[in-house]
């Protein structure tokens, strides 16, 4: 007789992870090789200004939001950064998520308690559900959206809500929940090389280039 | 073994008062969760019901789980539980052998057909019946004759509920559960490596006074295995802190924190092992510094190791992860280098516009 929420969880854990990690990493390497192979012609001018330095500036700076733009635009810069602040501090603090990244890689740091990583996790949920309120009413948001933007929505809001349902035991069999909590983020994995998610990699790609380029004519960015 | 006495004369002859029989009944009462009031009904069912027979079945095991219910805190009332059936056939504690001892199983099941009780510890060998034999019979003929003429079947161990460690990858035996075998009669599947001995006696009392108890989806009765050993844990806290013992010999581990990361399985194990606790209620693993092994599952052998936290992989991904490296860089080179050459294409197909081409009218 087998339990079949284990034998999920054990598929979960097991040849569903390798498939997700192998197309993680193999897209990831992908994406990114083939971006620095195809490149830019040399600029032969002489610079005007420093372009490194304004480019690894601009990294940063670009997290800044512009004056008046969080009046312009509040629950878009508002809910994105609670949003990206929620989902790091839920996945990077949670002692069982530690465990898997230090058996990943081999390194490891504190853990938080669960408060803290439960009012992340939620206030995240709440500002995705925000963040989708807004693509739905403004005209222009919603002339924007895309099914991808709707992909990757659900799939990034399913591990937070899966999550805290498993370590809380809301409903459903306990060890069901985190299989499925494992799925959802194994879900993420296969979609993050090959939809928007990637910016989370290519933003420092894409700032850098954009700061480069201002950096060389000498001017702001 | 008729003719032995009932449990009040038992209880008199080992100085059991009747108070402590009936602090036991409502022990039991409330470890299987029923209401206060069945308390007296289990203590009148227990000292004047009729003793039920009760064969019990020894396959493919290591005798813990005889170990556990018998002498695990010896002598008690639970003992007399044992009295207040009639356990005519138990290779292990029955003073009969050889062709004796089988006439003792066979003269049982014929003196109460229908309505005997069969326990079963052990799995069942089915590559090869030679593999486990008594007295030249095999465990699967051996279970099939006695299940039948059987009331119900107690499997009790995690081998005879779900194939347990001989079931374990590779199964050399073809190691079985009793449910495997045996489809037509009740089931009530007791596991655990080894059980808790109350948990084995409350299933009896249950069985001698309300009859079959409610079952989960894996043949468990819910009364036990109703709640994960997680969700009683009294190192929960520190879980929820997130205060972790990193080895078995650390800071954290002195001060009793959650073993979650040495690979604990209390989330995912459905026991009462966290409340009530082996040998007297003195301790159970966890409070002993060990995390849980998950003994009450099904393969619990197979699910990843035991010092792996369940958050972390299972599988070798490692040479998955390296080969994603290698087939991904070289996929972004030609996916470059296809881009480059698209790019040079284009340039040399792009035909040159002088001041004087603008000029010309077409």
């Amino acid at each position: 007789m087998n339990n079949p929420y284990f034998d999920l969880l054990m598929w979960a854990r097991g040849p569903g992870f390798d498939i997700a990690l192998t197309i993680l990493i193999g897209g990831l390497l992908l994406r990114v090789v083939e971006i620095v192979v195809l490149s830019r012609k040399k600029d032969l001018a002489k610079p005007k200004g420093s372009p490194v330095l304004q480019g690894l500036k601009t990294i940063f700076t670009r997290s800044v939001p512009r004056k008046g733009l969080i009046k312009e635009a509040p629950v878009t810069y508002i809910g994105g950064y609670i949003f990206h602040i929620g989902f790091a501090i839920a996945f990077l603090f949670l002692g069982a998520h530690i465990a898997l990244i230090d058996d990943l890689i081999g390194i490891q740091w504190p853990e938080a308690n669960k408060a803290l990583i439960e009012t992340a996790a939620a206030l995240a949920v709440v500002a995705l559900i925000a963040l989708a309120w807004t693509r739905i009413t403004n005209p222009v948001r919603r002339a924007l959206t895309t099914f991808d933007d709707w992909l990757v929505w659900l799939l990034s809001i399913l591990p937070l809500v899966t999550g805290y349902i498993a370590v809380n035991r809301i409903f459903g069999d306990g060890t069901l929940m985190m299989a499925i909590h494992m799925l959802s983020a194994e879900a993420l994995m296969v979609a993050f090389p090959f939809t928007k998610l990637m910016h989370a990699v290519t933003f420092a790609m894409a700032r850098y280039y954009n700061g480069s380029i201002q950096g060389r004519k000498g001017a702001e960015s | 073994m008729a003719d032995q006495p009932m449990l009040p004369e038992l209880m008199k002859a080992h100085g059991i008062s009747r108070r402590s029989f009936l602090k036991y009944c409502a022990t039991l009462t409330s470890a299987m969760a029923l209401p206060p009031m069945l308390a007296p009904k289990i203590a009148h069912a227990l000292e004047s019901a009729r003793r039920p027979s009760v064969i019990w079945l020894s396959f493919q095991e290591c005798t813990g789980c005889t170990e556990s219910i018998t002498r695990s805190y010896a002598p008690t009332i639970e003992d007399l539980i044992f009295n207040a059936i009639s356990l005519d056939y138990h290779h292990t504690l029955q003073a009969a052998s050889g062709h004796a001892a089988e006439a003792a199983r066979k003269q049982a099941m014929e003196a109460n057909w229908g309505e005997y009780l069969v326990v079963v510890d052990g799995s069942i060998p089915t590559k090869n019946e030679g593999y486990s034999c008594i007295a030249g019979i095999s465990n699967v003929e051996m279970l099939k004759e006695t299940a039948e003429g059987a009331a119900a079947i107690v499997a009790v161990g995690t081998c005879a509920a779900y194939g347990g460690i001989p079931h374990a990858d590779p199964n050399p035996t073809g190691a079985v559960a009793v449910g495997d075998i045996v489809t037509d009669k009740p089931i009530i599947n007791v596991p655990g490596c080894p059980p808790i001995p109350i948990v084995m006696t409350s299933v009896l009392a249950h069985f001698l006074t309300f009859g079959l108890p409610e079952l989960d989806d894996l043949g468990r009765p819910k009364a036990f295995y109703g709640e994960t050993i997680h969700d009683r844990c009294y190192r929960r806290p520190f879980y929820d802190k997130g205060k972790f013992a990193e080895s078995f010999d650390d800071e954290g581990a002195k001060q009793g924190w959650c073993l979650y990361k040495l690979g604990c399985k209390g989330p995912t194990t459905r026991s009462v092992c966290a409340t009530v606790k082996w040998n007297d209620g003195t301790s159970f693993p966890i409070q002993s510094g060990h995390p849980c092994l998950g003994c009450t599952e099904p393969d619990f052998w197979d699910n990843g190791g035991f010092y792996k936290p369940l958050s972390t992989p299972a599988g070798d991904y490692r040479k998955f992860a390296a080969a994603a490296v290698a087939g991904g860089a070289a996929l972004g080179v030609a996916g470059g280098a296809i881009g480059r050459a698209n790019k040079a294409r284009a340039a040399r197909a792009h035909e040159t516009v002088d001041a004087h081409d603008l000029e010309k009218k077409s």
